[in-house]
């Protein structure tokens, strides 16, 4: 792209040796705000769509259709009194929302927008994204723990633990997707989707992972839904139990920080989902149409799997009853990690026979 | 053999894919929400509001001071006092006030009025900023008929056939 090229040399004329961290921050603000943006509007595309279902029209008031509801939401938030309660410790206390929507924001750096076009094309992607997204658990704990309050802790213990479980899935089902691509690159990972042998028959919408590694797929995504603590598996709120769990003694911005994590949580391990099975970039079916630069296509199309997914995160609040803790720990340990794991054997023999498909 | 069956069903997610197909089937239903104040829903003419007092169509209050509705009343929302009518000597309330704050809207006044004086209107949507601006004296409520008489006496008729 020319601008950009142009830009570039205008800038290091400029800035000189500044200008390489000038141009990561802009390229940062690029990912990040448009970001924030959806995570705001996710939140109203949640509420009209359960209204939807709910047979309500959800919020209508504000703006054209309610369209102007996040952005009221915000200031609303952002206008309310910061409370730390008295025997709290401030920097912990602080830190808490900060560290939960610090990993769910820095992971975007290696989710790939087209063929290479990331923040940072890292080689061992999927390793760094593991890594970040654990770090959320600390926010969590630190949450519960430096509000100095019974519930906020309980509430911590019970998020964190069901954290952690399903990371141990969603480990085991990332294992599987790394070993049927051979590489730790998610630009790679989402090429290698369209290689094999339903892709030489032109079927690429099949030869993506989602059929081939279905099981592995549904794993990822309930165990997505209980690693962002979204219903059905929101024990952490249980709002007829511990009221908020860990973000109980938030108030203002420090609790819209959390839901923040929140939404931009989902939006992660959909765009993830999206990357890992659908294909990526990859578009369903050729519109036909030449018109637009590729990498808005790209881009089309990764929002478009992503937003798919985030809707069934929405569906499946609008539908089911909230799991049990016991049987949210038993799904976690005793069905998905067996399921996973005799998966990724099948696969590993799979991908030795004679059958294999991802050649 | 059944347990095989229900361990095949619980891992296809049949029940989930279910609930799922069932509520997304609403997605694109007709939606029931009124939206209020541009909407509202038909009131039965024995709705129970705000409370009025009526007159006579040639401009009489109606009330006579019987206090059958003071005595009725289980909030102990409304205070009495009667007077015999300098002039007429007529048996007439000399004041007559309803503390909105601790009526229940029972409708008992209404019930047990002998001459249909004290009436509760289809009005809901009266608010007050003070405590006192919901205590409603003899001359408000007096207003109250006067401006809604028509209202009234059409509930009033509408609702005849079935007392």
């Amino acid at each position: 792209m020319n601008w950009i090229d142009s830009l570039e040399t205008q800038g290091q004329a400029l800035l000189g040796d500044a200008w390489p961290v000038v141009w990561s921050l802009l390229r940062i603000l690029v990912v990040v705000l448009p970001l924030l943006g959806c995570v705001a509007y996710l939140t109203f595309w949640e509420r009209k769509l359960i209204g939807f279902i709910q047979l309500r029209i959800g919020p209508n008031r504000v703006g054209p259709g309610g369209f102007l509801q996040p952005i009221a939401d915000a200031i609303k938030l952002l206008f309310k009194e910061v409370i730390t309660p008295a025997r709290a410790n401030p920097g912990l206390y602080i830190l808490g929302p900060v560290m939960t929507i610090m990993p769910a924001l820095a992971a975007w750096v290696v989710i790939p927008f087209g063929p290479d076009r990331a923040l940072a094309n890292v080689n061992a992607g999927l390793l760094l994204l593991l890594a970040i997204t654990s770090l959320e658990v600390y926010g969590v704990i630190l949450a519960g723990w430096a509000s100095n309050s019974k519930y906020a802790l309980l509430g911590a213990m019970r998020a964190s633990a069901q954290m952690v479980s399903y990371e141990l899935a969603i480990g085991f089902a990332l294992v599987v997707v790394l070993m049927v691509s051979g590489s730790l690159n998610l630009s790679d990972i989402v090429e290698a989707q369209n290689r094999g042998r339903f892709a030489e028959m032109g079927l690429n919408v099949l030869s993506w992972n989602w059929l081939p590694l279905l099981p592995v797929f549904v794993v990822y995504f309930i165990s997505g839904i209980a690693e962002t603590n979204r219903h059905p598996f929101d024990v952490v709120e249980g709002e007829s139990e511990i009221v908020a769990g860990h973000m109980i003694e938030y108030s203002g911005m420090g609790f819209a920080i959390f839901f923040l994590a929140e939404y931009a949580n989902m939006i992660l391990i959909s765009a993830l989902a999206a990357i890992m099975f659908l294909g990526g970039w990859a578009p369903f079916f050729s519109l036909g149409i030449d018109i637009g630069p590729q990498w808005f296509w790209d881009w089309f199309w990764l929002f478009f799997k992503t937003f798919l997914l985030v809707t069934v995160f929405i569906w499946v609040r609008a539908s089911f009853p909230r799991y049990r803790y016991d049987q949210i720990m038993r799904l976690g340990w005793k069905i998905f990690i067996p399921v996973t794991l005799i998966w990724l054997v099948v696969v590993a023999i799979w991908i030795q026979t004679p059958f294999n498909i991802w050649k | 053999m059944e347990s095989i069956k229900d361990f095949v069903k619980s891992f296809m997610l049949t029940e989930l894919l279910k609930g799922l197909r069932l509520t997304g089937s609403q997605v694109f239903a007709r939606k029931v929400t009124i939206q209020y104040p541009e909407e509202k829903t038909p009131y039965s003419p024995r709705f129970r509001g705000l409370h009025a007092l009526r007159r006579y169509p040639n401009g009489e209050e109606r009330c006579i001071a019987c206090k059958l509705c003071e005595a009725v009343c289980p909030a102990m929302a409304i205070t009495i006092e009667s007077e015999s009518r300098p002039g007429d000597k007529t048996r007439r309330t000399s004041r007559y006030d309803i503390d909105l704050t601790k009526c229940i809207f029972c409708g008992f006044c209404e019930e047990s009025c002998p001459v249909d004086s004290i009436v509760e209107t289809h009005i809901l949507e009266y608010h007050g900023e003070k405590r006192g601006d919901l205590y409603f004296t003899k001359e408000m409520l007096l207003a109250v008929g006067d401006r809604y008489e028509p209202q009234i006496a059409a509930n009033r008729e509408a609702d005849a056939r079935y007392r």
